[in-house]
């Protein structure tokens, strides 16, 4: 009686349901687990790491930390993650730029711009990511003339088919002392930023557009005179050079980054396009005529009423295109941009050590897609409504 | 409400989980399947539809081999079916292509039809499946073809470690390296002649370590440019990205002739950079299978050195020499101990022809010459064992 009594309670029920459900996912674990153990025993395969610390002996086209066919299989994939991890950092932060901008053009009264923009989304949008990498390596980088006919650019910045070169900054000595100021420079930002809020604060007060400046300003202006005050100019321009075969000295773009990096910039981008348009015609149409009004500007509504609202409706969905762009750039090995996906590639075929491989490679996107939502949900938590 | 969604979730979990147990459940009734197979099989160079058919269709039958088993039941399972399944390459122009006509053409594939003539007495009894180099070991332990005929390089490992059992030898190759002229203007000249060459290779092949083995031994510095695709190699070296290309001898000299828009701009270096002995392969624990596959290569090397080809076959019948009747089947029982038609060799040689036939048909055309892949009487290694 008293056990019937138990099984009808609906909270026990819940809790025994919940108990299930788990040992049904331990129990399916463990017979995947025993699967793979078995399967790979009778083919003489043993699962372990033992592998790592032997010399990967191939050799890696781009590298960002130093690297040699000599170090071992864990140094090689760690630069296959650094590589993947530059990529997607300035992939998101170009991607941004291009989203918001195309989401604008679309709303944009002037009908050109706007129809530009919705084609824009509609090509980029339609067609397979693959495709478009494989138009922007083999159609647009690799038409590029042969490095003896680059293509100079003002700035010193040569286009080629071997890659795009630009200039870059070596440090001299004085750069020490230089360092000083940069940390000047952001304390200034900092300074900035709260005197804003100060006087913001009170009522009545809005701080006009072109004062924002003031952050862009102040700092140059202290790095300036910190780099004018020394001795020998702390940084020393190292520009690119051609000599013999090819460029020597600045900055060099290989051209399956620069394809790459376009291809993931231009394809998020469209996507990001219609996440800002649609979150900025979420804002109900009565907030701008209250903000109107109350006798603010045009200008002044969208960058105080509407923008504010349209960002709580953008980032959720913002996140998951950034974490796409960083998963979508393992499609990197079919133009020959040794990412992380494509040199654990290279290693499950010496090592044979599938699964172990296939493993570091699930966890490593995976921290990186975690660690970018917890960003971005930490700035979610800021600019969401507060309610109290 | 929240009762349903969870009984829902249970019998959800419950289904997957027997989902994932069913392979091992259906063991039992596989002979009976292939035999749905067999109907397409004449067809099956049309289109690449049947090839995937076949991929999925066999499993069932490989079933039977995936457990290592005395000997004999490959053998039985193929002429059950009435065709054979063969692993090929498809996209590789004199080895295993998949032409416009929808018509299959190439070395390796003509001995999959030389297989096919011996078992059944009909050239055309075979399904051909596409498979890339990275899947082709896996699908062949997987059983998705009875032998992988996919200019496969025999190496210890493979066949120590992956549970292969290599065929004789039909092609030795060894890896090359080609160049553009204004470049490298002389077949003769080495690896320094490439000092701080990008050069493009194919992941997940032995080429891609010896690359990185040769330039560090011989102190030459260079960029690889890596590629998960053959065809997307020889695309970006055409393109110039790359001052040279590195693969097996064979495949420079073949793709270079169909891809590259004029070959003579190009020159292969004399320079030899390891031995790639190019054989097919079967699973291992099947003796009886692995025989048959060995023992048609070798009768169409003995046909050849005997002056046995398919034009002149008939009139051999009535020959004289023990050796010549042994070999076609005249006399003798040699194919009923293999489980096969006594005449086994006769159909071989008359259906597709011996090996200098093959190699005339299918690779001459690319220029490549006999070298070691001569017969060992004319000064190469071609050599079969006796038919006695």
């Amino acid at each position: 009686m008293a056990l019937t009594a138990f099984l009808r309670n609906v909270r026990v029920l819940q809790i025994l349901a919940q108990i299930l459900f788990v040992l049904l996912l331990a129990l399916a674990a463990g017979f995947l687990y025993a699967n793979v153990t078995t399967n790979l025993g009778r083919q003489g395969l043993t699962v372990g790491y033992d592998f790592i610390t032997n010399p990967a002996s191939f050799d890696i086209g781009e590298s960002y930390i130093p690297y040699e066919p000599s170090d071992s299989y864990g140094r090689a994939l760690l630069v296959g993650l650094v590589n993947t991890l530059v990529l997607s950092v300035l992939g998101i932060i170009f991607t941004t730029v291009v989203g918001i901008i195309a989401g604008i053009a679309r709303l944009s009264s002037n009908w050109l711009i706007s129809k530009l923009a919705a084609a824009y989304v509609g090509v980029i949008r339609n067609t397979p990511l693959i495709i478009q990498l494989m138009f922007w390596y083999f159609g647009i980088v690799l038409q590029l003339p042969p490095v003896r006919e680059a293509v100079a650019l003002p700035g010193s910045i040569f286009l080629t088919q071997r890659g795009v070169y630009l200039p870059k900054f070596d440090p001299t000595p004085t750069v020490e002392s230089w360092r000083v100021f940069i940390w000047i420079a952001l304390v200034s930002i900092a300074l900035i930023w709260f005197l804003f809020r100060l006087i913001q604060n009170r009522p009545g007060q809005l701080i006009p557009l072109w004062a924002y400046l003031a952050y862009i300003v102040v700092p140059v202006l202290i790095l300036w005179i910190g780099f004018v005050i020394q001795p020998e100019p702390p940084l020393k321009e190292n520009l690119p050079v051609l000599t013999g075969l090819n460029f020597r000295g600045g900055l060099r773009s290989t051209p399956e980054f620069t394809a790459l990096l376009f291809g993931l910039v231009v394809y998020t981008g469209a996507f990001i396009a219609e996440i800002v348009r649609a979150g900025i015609q979420a804002v109900s149409g009565g907030q701008v005529e209250a903000a109107l009004s109350l006798g603010l500007t045009r200008p002044q509504a969208l960058r105080l009423i509407i923008f504010p609202q349209a960002l709580r409706i953008i980032i959720p969905p913002l996140t998951s295109q950034y974490l796409n762009l960083a998963k979508n750039s393992s499609l990197a090995i079919a133009i020959g941009y040794p990412d992380l996906f494509s040199i654990a590639g290279t290693v499950i075929n010496q090592t044979g050590a599938t699964i172990e491989v296939i493993v570091i490679m699930m966890l490593s996107y995976l921290s990186m897609s975690l660690f970018t939502s917890l960003l971005m949900n930490i700035y979610n938590s800021r600019m969401r409504l507060v309610e109290r | 409400m929240r009762k349903i969604t969870t009984i829902i979730g249970v019998l959800t979990l419950a289904s997957i989980f027997l989902a994932a147990c069913a392979p091992a459940a259906t063991t039992a009734p596989p002979a009976t399947e292939p035999a749905a197979t067999e109907a397409p099989a004449t067809e099956a160079p049309a289109t690449e539809a049947p090839a995937t058919e076949a991929a999925t269709a066999t499993p069932a039958a490989a079933q039977n081999t995936s457990v290592p088993v005395a000997g004999g039941e490959r053998l039985q399972a193929v002429l059950d079916r009435g065709n054979l399944v063969c692993g090929v390459h498809g996209t590789f122009q004199g080895f295993g292509f998949l032409d416009t006509t929808g018509a299959w053409t190439g070395f390796d594939v003509d001995f999959c039809r030389a297989w096919a003539a011996a078992l059944f007495n009909d050239a055309d009894a075979v399904e051909f499946v596409g498979v890339s180099a990275q899947d082709r070991f896996t699908a062949l332990q997987a059983g998705q073809f009875d032998v992988l005929s996919r200019n496969s390089t025999w190496t210890f490992t493979r066949d120590a470690e992956l549970g292969l059992t290599f065929g004789p030898v039909t092609f030795y190759d060894g890896q090359a390296i080609m160049a553009r002229k204004d470049i490298v203007s002389d077949a003769s000249a080495g690896l320094d002649a490439l000092e701080g060459a990008n050069v493009c290779v194919q992941s997940g092949t032995t080429t891609e370590l010896n690359l990185a083995d040769q330039f560090r031994a011989a102190g030459v510095s260079y960029e690889p440019v890596v590629f998960e695709d053959q065809n997307a190699a020889f695309q970006a070296y055409e393109e110039g990205r790359c001052d040279a290309i590195t693969s097996d001898r064979s495949q420079l000299a073949t793709q270079g002739q169909a891809v590259l828009a004029n070959f003579d701009d190009h020159v292969i270096l004399d320079l030899v950079m390891s031995k790639e002995p190019l054989a097919p392969a079967v699973v291992q624990g099947d003796e009886q299978w692995a025989d048959v596959v060995h023992w048609v290569v070798y009768g169409m090397i003995q046909a050849e050195e005997l002056g046995i080809t398919s034009a002149n076959v008939d009139d051999f019948l009535t020959s004289e020499d023990p050796v010549v009747k042994r070999l076609l089947g005249v006399e003798g029982e040699l194919g009923s101990k293999l489980g096969l038609s006594n005449d086994f060799i006769y159909r071989a040689i008359k259906l597709v022809g011996n090996y200098g036939e093959v190699y005339e048909r299918n690779l001459s055309p690319y220029g490549l010459a006999r070298g070691q892949n001569d017969l060992w009487t004319n000064g190469g290694l071609m050599y079969a064992p006796p038919f006695r």
